[in-house]
């Protein structure tokens, strides 16, 4: 196995009014060929900049992006038109995501069109396969994104995803907006499009059920930076980072006799406009101390399993 | 029909309707339920199942038009609520009753502080004066956690979870009766989530509030609800007391929902989802609302109304099927 995307203290600030918001900061890993890369975390960790940064929908501040084991960071537009057929996203709101005034035919039809390899009979025939591939009627083909419903629609934005055979494909909380009947179904969907094609997933959300669910690999975030990685099994048995295993604590459980020991974080998120040095989550951490005031390194203290917690050893007894 | 003398609040036979370019919308199909003063009971069901036209209809705030409740009664403490003239039934909301929204971002009023906006509340319902109101609110915000010297600020200058505790502040200034909570954690990220459903659950022990939560969430109905009722395209399908549905989920919704979800307990290579989408509330189908997506429908299914069944003390379940293999 190689890694199809890899990406290297990859950083992404914003200039706002009062400074710079550091969305992404520092950011290492790896997504290895036919594998899916769950990235977690709450709302402004930076999780959905770091997918865009990745295929090229905003450039990154410093740092690199590998696709292939090529260089993508600098790539010029001739290079990004052939990436982005390789590279390719399906966002959280299917409805937004959607232009209302394209039938379904005609979204699929559009990035094949693009490419120029399809000629307008030859991109019909595509989308047709398309639609049948992620289980949409072609009594549909006409219909507008108001006519559908939500997982229909999610099932048009992945079968838009999927035109051009692409390689990489950034899921940004593809089922959040779904009910879980439905959110069933299309996470099965996502799995067998993956055996299928080998593809090769990066799975954005804030469900952690979902994220262990679909996961070979997680990295959890905060407020711009990694905190901890490692094999998504590894995570949720031995969660090493102490906001990682807040996280985890915070989920509700459905089983109503093992109550999960709740670690209640006091306070929010803060800003992530110029923050200061050290651990960013120090402020809500119940194990701070003097040393998380100096700058935290993403450290393998288990094999494979990388914490940015200069006190994880200490905490988890290892 | 008279009102069960136990129970605080008794919902029996609850028919909502919307009606939309001459269509008639099913929103809500007769729902019965009873909750006991100081207890929690549960409304859990996907989008569309009725659950917030529930809610509303309970505290009259449904839009008429295009909604109408067609049928029902709904007694507090004995008393109908669906007879008392508006003029009253202004004094029951926020007072007696009042209702915490999903959504923090819209349901404050933006150019308001939000000291202010608890302080009328309390002004409203209670002949005190400003000063008086004014302490009661910065009161309230301590309680959910919010330092009073935050009381001059606008909701803007708050995070979506600190924006949700100035709701709760406010549905819980004047010391409600019931207390409809309809999705309050869902706009909100699980750590903060957390922290509500603790807050909640302490100021329902510290005040005895009764409560309806409204979720979609299953984890969160099991951390906060004694009993809860699944809905399903506006009917309640199983209802029970907690034990009873998490244990022992009878319905082939129910169990079909807990199949659907991936959780943190358990590993599951493949996800079960329902097949189908659910009906369409213009054009509900006849007998059972559920057998079109169902794994064991047969043909009695499709005919006739579906009561719902006791199929052990206090659990009851609308289907025949399942009533069948019971006894």
């Amino acid at each position: 196995m190689s890694a199809l995307v890899e990406v290297k203290n990859l950083k992404k600030y914003f200039e706002v009014p009062r400074g710079m918001l550091h969305a992404v900061d520092d950011v290492s890993f790896k997504i290895e060929s036919g594998q899916t890369m769950g990235i977690v975390g709450e709302s402004g960790c930076g999780k959905s900049t770091l997918g865009r940064v990745i295929i090229h929908l905003l450039d990154s501040t410093d740092g690199q992006i590998f696709f292939e084991g090529k260089d993508i960071t600098r790539a010029s537009r001739r290079q990004l038109r052939k990436l982005r057929e390789d590279m390719k996203i399906i966002f959280q709101d299917p409805y937004a995501s959607l232009n209302p005034r394209f039938t379904v035919e005609q979204t699929i039809m559009e990035p094949l069109l693009i490419s120029g390899k399809f000629s307008h009979k030859a991109s019909s025939e595509e989308a047709e396969r398309l639609m049948d591939m992620v289980g949409i009627d072609q009594r549909l083909r006409l219909a507008y994104p108001h006519e559908l419903d939500g997982g229909r629609r999610q099932r048009v934005g992945i079968a838009r995803a999927l035109a051009l055979n692409p390689k990489f494909i950034v899921c940004d909380e593809p089922v959040s907006a779904l009910d879980v009947s439905i959110q069933a179904q299309v996470l099965n969907l996502l799995q067998d499009l993956q055996d299928q094609h080998q593809l090769t997933y990066m799975f954005v959300t804030h469900d952690l059920s979902v994220v262990r669910h679909i996961s070979d690999h997680i990295c959890v975030m905060y407020l711009g930076v990694l905190v901890e990685t490692c094999e998504s099994k590894e995570l949720f048995r031995h969660p090493l980072h102490p906001y990682t295993q807040a996280l985890i604590s915070a989920v509700p459980t459905i089983d109503i006799h093992h109550k999960r020991e709740r670690v209640i974080l006091q306070g929010e998120i803060s800003s992530p406009i110029n923050p200061k040095p050290g651990c960013r989550f120090r402020k809500r951490c119940i194990y701070k101390a003097p040393e998380c005031y100096q700058a935290q390194e993403l450290v393998e203290i288990l094999p494979q399993h990388f914490v940015a917690c200069c006190r994880a050893k200490e905490i988890n007894h290892l | 029909m008279t009102a069960n003398l136990n129970s605080f609040l008794e919902i029996k036979d609850l028919v909502v309707e919307y009606t939309s370019e001459g269509s008639v919308i099913h929103a809500v199909n007769g729902v019965s339920f009873s909750l006991e003063r100081g207890k929690t009971f549960g409304l859990v069901g996907e989008t569309g199942a009725g659950k917030t036209s529930i809610a509303k209809a309970i505290l009259r705030i449904l839009p008429d038009p295009p909604a109408k409740i067609k049928n029902g009664q709904i007694f507090l403490e004995g008393e109908d609520l669906l007879k008392i003239d508006e003029k009253n039934m202004r004094k029951i909301r926020g007072r007696k009753i009042s209702m915490i929204f999903q959504d923090p971002m819209t349901a404050l009023n933006p150019i308001m502080k939000v000291g202010k906006q608890i302080e009328e509340v309390i002004k409203l319902h209670n002949t005190i004066s400003s000063k008086q109101a004014r302490e009661e609110a910065g009161k309230m915000l301590e309680l959910v956690g919010i330092p009073g010297e935050r009381f001059n600020d606008y909701p803007h200058q708050f995070s979506g979870g600190m924006k949700q505790r100035v709701i709760i502040a406010m549905a819980l200034a004047c010391n409600p009766e019931l207390l409809l909570a309809d999705e309050p954690t869902t706009a909100l990220d699980v750590t903060i989530q957390a922290q509500v459903l603790e807050m909640i659950n302490k100021l329902k022990q510290e005040l005895g509030t009764s409560m309806i939560m409204i979720s979609h969430n299953l984890g969160v109905v099991a951390d906060i609800c004694d009993d809860l009722a699944v809905v399903y395209a506006g009917e309640v399908v199983e209802m029970g007391s907690k034990a009873a549905i998490f244990d022992r989920a009878a319905h082939p919704y129910t169990t079909g929902l807990f199949a659907a979800v991936p959780t943190l307990e358990e590993e599951k290579d493949r996800l079960a989802p329902i097949s189908g989408l659910p009906p369409d509330p213009s054009n509900l189908p006849l007998g059972c609302h559920f057998y079109p997506r169902c794994p064991i429908a047969g043909e009695e299914c499709k005919l006739g109304k579906i009561p719902l069944i006791e199929i052990e003390a206090g659990h009851f379940c609308r289907c025949i099927k399942i009533a069948a293999m019971e006894s």
